[in-house]
């Protein structure tokens, strides 16, 4: 029983919704987005995102039921994003789930997008190397935990300043490369050189017991960003693609080296990429060495399931709804909403 | 025919279940803004005191604004995507017309102004009609300045009503026979809206979930910054 899990997000700017079998099987996932009406503003526009939503929800839900092959009578449960996120946002999706559990008389579940990215992994990898390292990388987050078991995370470190995708869109602004920076410094990095600039490597150094316990798993991008800004200012010639290839590689750098001390110094068995970064080909290939250096199993999402989309949300709900059960009617929508972490 | 109406244009959130028979139960509440907590319970309590199966809906009514952007949405969201499960269509009411529908035994010409924030109204005029009221005016945003200078031009008697007429009840105090409805008509009523949603079911006037268009009457900032800075330029 509650098999067939309909999720549904909204917590930026796609709306999305997925039919998704035991966790598992993604019968359909359909993604609307929304980038083109926010490009021309350099970044999400709340209200504009909010309009947007109500406009795709009806049709986006109808092409997920017609694309998995069902109707809404064979649904059993309805899952969808309640935080973090835009609130305009999140409350088209949460509002139409609750309406769909009492259309149809299932539950309704309550599902952390920061937990969803993180489900992504387990599509396709269902069976848990547990405790697992998870790097969890986007546009608002960036950090490191430890997760011992659904629903048990233990926070190893996180950024002191921008997220990885910021600082990524930062630079893509800065280098004229458009909105979002993301995709766009990761296809010009394959025509640069990415040791062309040693840019630097914030809290990156060869032993990490030098460094306090309070920065070992820690991120700061914010002094590599202007130290690629003040380069390009000082030599405006410079080649951009091998700008952004060693910009690249100095984040990836300190990604992957803190997620490999993570790895040695908590003795995890498995290690998980997850958020919107983890579509970064740079980074995929990087935590893969790292995972196969350590000796741990690498729990990747596949590109598509690495942006926002519905199909890790029902993932999500799943498992929560086996662990915790249904989530009551007068849930809301919480825009700061974090990973639920253990003390 | 049982239509379920869904109302959250203004500071409460309501609905109400209804049909041949009149209103078969409502709730609103309206407290602390928080429409997307209490709508979804507030069905599910509403149905059950109509002692009915919610399969058993025929119709989805909803109001379409003007109103608060983010409340709006939770009723509209909410609203397709029960007519959207049920499979049946739904009946878009705007709120101003669903504000002057109580007034309809009014000899006076009916101004709903709602509080649209920011020092602004949302506002149009009514005049009684038989068995309802009929718009005069569109639906615009204005200042309660505005609408004072334009009221006073009509220079006729008047029915304020609505929660934007009351909070600015100094800037119409000085027109000519001009009177203010009570509190309890300040904001949308999901009880209104199932009796005028009823009449329009009667003669069919549906719309399709995805055809369903909201009422905002206000671009987005970015938007309206984005056009005074592309003016300007
Ligand atoms: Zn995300």
């Amino acid at each position: 029983m509650g098999d067939l899990i309909l999720g549904i997000e909204t917590s930026c700017d796609e709306t999305a919704a997925a039919v998704v079998e035991r966790a598992t099987i993604v019968r359909s996932s359909i993604v609307s987005s929304q980038v083109q009406q926010h490009a021309v503003f350099g970044g999400v526009v709340p209200e504009i995102a909010g309009r947007a939503h109500v406009q795709e929800l009806v049709p986006v839900l109808a092409d997920a039921l017609a694309e998995a092959g069902v109707s809404g009578g064979d649904i059993d449960a309805v899952a969808a994003t309640t935080g973090p996120g835009l609130v305009g946002s999140l409350l088209v999706g949460v509002s139409a789930a609750k309406a769909l559990s009492l259309v149809w008389d299932v539950p309704f579940v309550a599902v952390n997008h920061l937990e969803a990215h993180l489900y992504a992994s387990f599509l396709e990898e269902p069976d848990l190397e547990l405790p697992l390292v998870v790097l969890l990388v986007s546009g608002g987050h960036t950090m490191l935990v430890l997760m011992e078991g659904h629903g048990r995370y233990r926070l190893l470190g996180s950024t002191l300043d921008d997220a990885a995708g910021e600082a990524f869109d930062k630079v893509a602004r800065y280098l004229g490369l458009g909105y979002p920076g993301g995709p766009a410094i990761d296809a010009l990095s394959v025509e640069g050189d990415p040791a062309a600039f040693a840019y630097p490597r914030s809290m990156v150094q060869e032993n990490p017991d030098t460094l306090p316990e309070g920065r070992r798993y820690a991120f700061s991008f914010s002094g590599l960003k202007t130290a690629v800004v003040n380069h390009v200012r000082s030599d405006p010639g410079v080649a951009t693609a091998d700008v952004a290839a060693s910009f690249q590689e100095a984040v990836v750098d300190a990604l992957v080296t803190k997620t490999r001390w993570a790895i040695q110094a908590t003795g995890a068995r498995g290690a998980c990429l997850g958020g919107g970064v983890a579509a970064n080909s740079r980074l995929r290939e990087r935590f893969l060495d790292v995972c196969t250096e350590t000796g741990v199993r690498a729990f990747l999402p596949s590109r598509a399931m690495c942006t926002d989309n519905a199909a890790m949300v029902a993932a999500a709900g799943w498992w929560s709804l086996r662990s915790d059960g249904p989530s009551p009617l007068d849930t809301g929508a919480d825009p700061n909403l974090g990973l639920p972490l253990l003390p | 025919m049982l239509i379920l109406g869904i109302e959250s244009a203004g500071t409460q959130v309501g609905c109400a279940v209804g049909g041949h028979e009149g209103v078969l139960a409502s709730a609103h509440s309206g407290r602390g803004r928080r429409h997307a907590e209490a709508l979804a319970p507030q069905i599910d309590f509403v149905r059950r005191q109509a002692g009915i199966e919610i399969s058993e809906i025929a119709a989805v009514a909803v109001d379409v604004g003007p109103g608060l952007f983010t409340g709006l949405r939770v009723g509209i969201a909410t609203a397709v995507a029960m007519a959207y499960g049920l499979g049946v269509p739904m009946i878009p009411v705007p709120s101003l017309d669903l504000m002057a529908f109580p007034a309809r035994w009014s000899n006076r010409l009916i101004v709903v102004a709602l509080d649209a924030r920011r020092g602004e109204l949302f506002t149009a005029l009514f005049r009684k009609v038989p068995g309802g009221v009929q718009r005069v005016r569109d639906a615009a945003v204005r200042t309660p300045q505005e609408l004072s200078a334009e009221i006073q031009a009509l220079d006729e008697p008047t029915l304020f009503i609505g929660d934007g007429a009351l909070r600015y009840v100094d800037s119409f105090a000085g027109l000519r026979g001009v009177e203010m409805a009570e509190q309890g008509l300040a904001n949308p009523s999901a009880r209104y809206l199932v009796q005028l949603a009823h009449a329009r079911a009667m003669r069919e006037e549906f719309v399709q979930p995805w055809e369903l268009e909201p009422v905002y009457l206000r671009l987005p900032d970015a938007q309206i910054n984005w056009s005074t800075r592309e003016g300007g330029a």
